[in-house]
């Protein structure tokens, strides 16, 4: 598709200064409202003339929205609007939960972390480009999937989780956010509803148009991460073309709480695998009371992609996502 | 209730009548619940208030700048076409090759990604306005490429010099891999990164002097 450089389609912009504000706005707008926290997804879409909303509610002006604050006995809590820099640079964030410090650093570029918001960071919309190029695929409503046909450049799609949809969920923060059983804050004029993260992420199975929980009027307000993993020991590895720009080809994200040299507790999240991060509640079994020797490695490995099946070109995924779980958990032996 | 700030274009007759529903319900005031019972009234009162504030006061290099903006523009397309501020050029117009970096309130963002309704009452600082402003002096970041004659076709240099006065502001003695993460979203066409690297350890040493 011709890339136009020309300005974006016209919407109007509200700039409301509230939360509440905000949720009334979009509670009133319905699909003409499109949320915009830094941009950096949305406004792809709009340059593209993919996806015209004739509404755009800017959360720049919430200030309740942004920063990070000391919650409840221990955790912290993000306001969605805070940026990737803030989180990368937050002095409880690395001393604390230094897993989401890494993970947040490995986004895109220095300029996108400066204005990316983790909230738009998780709640960002697949890169498959079929979809991003205006096709009308199941994703975007239509009744076919292109990624998925035998002859498809599906390089970048998923090995697993897969129904109908092939595409792959691009954040870096979510897995993190996962492994350190992150709540995430959703309201609605109807009041707030706390979500686990694992729960926040929604495969094509759910719902194929969406790539979370969130409906067109729900705003993440906050995500709260509380202090059990804070501590933990921890890994996380991201694989990708180049050492900027670039989104996971598979990404790990692992906690582990060790007891002298056995791993007491683990929580393992893996992403660019399939249209959500994928949680590895079986292999944090296997792991739960081993030292993670070498066998212990091999075994989280295999059973991590045990049902994985490849597209025409993302075999070599298969093999990267065995690999990078055998090293999170070496990381602890 | 909090301020519910509206820059609309209201041309659209659908997504006029959407808008002013948000706005009213945002608002919350007697006097809008009335306008929603006035439906024509509304429709005007509204337009106005939307075209007043186009009109918008931007902080760029130090001078306060009035200027007529869409809502849908970006910074970039305001700084080159409105403001004749044509060193943030325009490479991608995707968040992609870094070529419109610029500071906003002495942090580096791409320009082409940003609207500039969303950076009214904070500090722009675009190429133009890195040297003193009385004397001509350039920055020290400017000294430095000038030192190492650090680019090629130089369509990249603004963009990175940008980028290298963040880094330098923040990390005033970077090493060669420090500098080569902190402008990491910059792109050379010419790949011409040896040279611009030597330029931004130039303006760590030249800060060193300072
Ligand atoms: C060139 C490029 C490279 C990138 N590389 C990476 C990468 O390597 N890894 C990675 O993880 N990301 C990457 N990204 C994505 C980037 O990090 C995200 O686009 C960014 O974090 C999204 O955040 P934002 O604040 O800019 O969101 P926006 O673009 O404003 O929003 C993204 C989406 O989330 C919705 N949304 C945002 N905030 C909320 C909220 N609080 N409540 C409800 N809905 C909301 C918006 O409606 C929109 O649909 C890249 C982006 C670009 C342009
Ligand atoms: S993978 Fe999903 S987003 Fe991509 S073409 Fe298929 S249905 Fe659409
Ligand atoms: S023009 Fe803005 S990043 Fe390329
Ligand atoms: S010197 Fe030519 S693009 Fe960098």
């Amino acid at each position: 598709m011709a890339i136009v450089k020309d300005m974006i389609p016209a919407f109007d912009l509200v700039q409301p200064a509230s939360i509440g504000d905000a949720l009334e706005i979009l509670a009133d707008n319905g699909e003409e409202a499109w949320v915009l926290a830094g941009g950096l997804d949305s406004f792809d879409w709009f340059k593209d003339r993919v996806k015209r909303p004739s509404i755009v509610v800017d959360l720049g002006g919430i200030s309740d929205l942004s920063g990070i604050s000391d919650a409840g006995p221990g955790g912290i809590e993000i306001g969605s609007m805070t940026s990737l820099t803030e989180v990368v640079n937050h002095p409880r964030v690395q001393s604390e939960y230094p897993l989401l410090a890494e993970a947040a650093e490995h986004v895109a570029t220095p300029q996108i972390r400066n204005q990316g918001t983790l909230g738009g960071n998780v709640a960002q919309d697949t890169r498959c480009w079929y979809y991003r190029s205006g096709w009308p695929c199941y994703r975007a409503g239509g009744n076919t999937c292109y990624a998925g046909a035998p002859e498809a450049m599906n390089r970048e799609h998923a090995i697993m989780g897969r129904s109908r949809c092939v595409a792959v969920n691009p954040s870096d923060t979510a897995p993190a956010l996962i492994a350190l059983d992150a709540k995430m804050i959703v309201e609605d004029t109807g009041g707030p509803n706390t979500f686990d993260a694992e729960d926040f992420f929604i495969g094509p199975s759910i719902d194929i148009e969406r790539m979370t929980v969130m409906k067109r009027d729900n705003l993440l307000t906050r995500i709260y991460i509380p202090p059990f993993w804070a501590n933990a020991s921890h890994y996380y590895e991201k694989v990708r073309d180049r050492g900027s720009w670039d989104f996971s080809l598979v990404s790990v994200a692992a906690a582990f709480q060790m007891s002298g040299s056995t791993i007491e507790d683990a929580r393992i999240a893996v992403n660019g695998v399939a249209p959500y991060p994928v949680r590895l509640d079986a292999v944090e079994s296997l792991v739960r009371g081993t030292s993670g020797d070498e066998a212990t490695q091999d075994a989280a490995g295999d059973l991590a992609v045990e049902g994985a099946v490849a597209l025409k070109y993302n075999d070599y995924k298969i093999p990267m996502m065995r690999n990078l779980v055998r090293r999170a958990v070496r990381s602890v032996a | 209730m909090g301020e519910v700030e509206s820059v609309g274009l209201l041309e659209q007759k659908h997504s006029r009548r959407t808008f002013i529903k948000g706005v009213v319900a945002a608002g919350a005031t007697v006097a809008s619940a009335n306008y929603m019972l006035n439906g024509t009234s509304v429709l005007g009162a509204a337009a106005v208030q939307s075209q007043t504030e186009r009109m918008i006061t931007l902080n760029v290099n130090g001078q306060q700048r009035r200027v007529d903006v869409l809502p849908n523009e970006t910074l970039a397309m305001t700084l080159r076409y409105k403001l004749n501020l044509t060193g943030t050029k325009l490479g991608c117009d995707r968040a992609e090759c870094g070529a419109c970096t610029l500071l906003i309130d002495g942090v580096n963002q791409y320009g082409c990604s940003i609207l500039t309704h969303s950076v009214r009452g904070r500090e722009v600082t675009t190429v133009e306005g890195l040297e003193d402003p009385d004397t001509g002096e350039l920055s020290l970041v400017q000294q430095a490429v000038m030192d190492e004659g650090g680019f090629q076709c130089a369509f990249c240099a603004p963009g990175f010099i940008m980028s290298m006065t963040a880094l330098i502001e923040q990390n005033p003695n970077p090493t060669r891999a420090e500098a080569a993460h902190a402008l990491s979203g910059n792109l050379c066409r010419c790949a011409d990164y040896d040279k611009i690297l030597n330029c931004a350890m130039r303006a760590g040493e030249l800060a060193q002097n300072a």
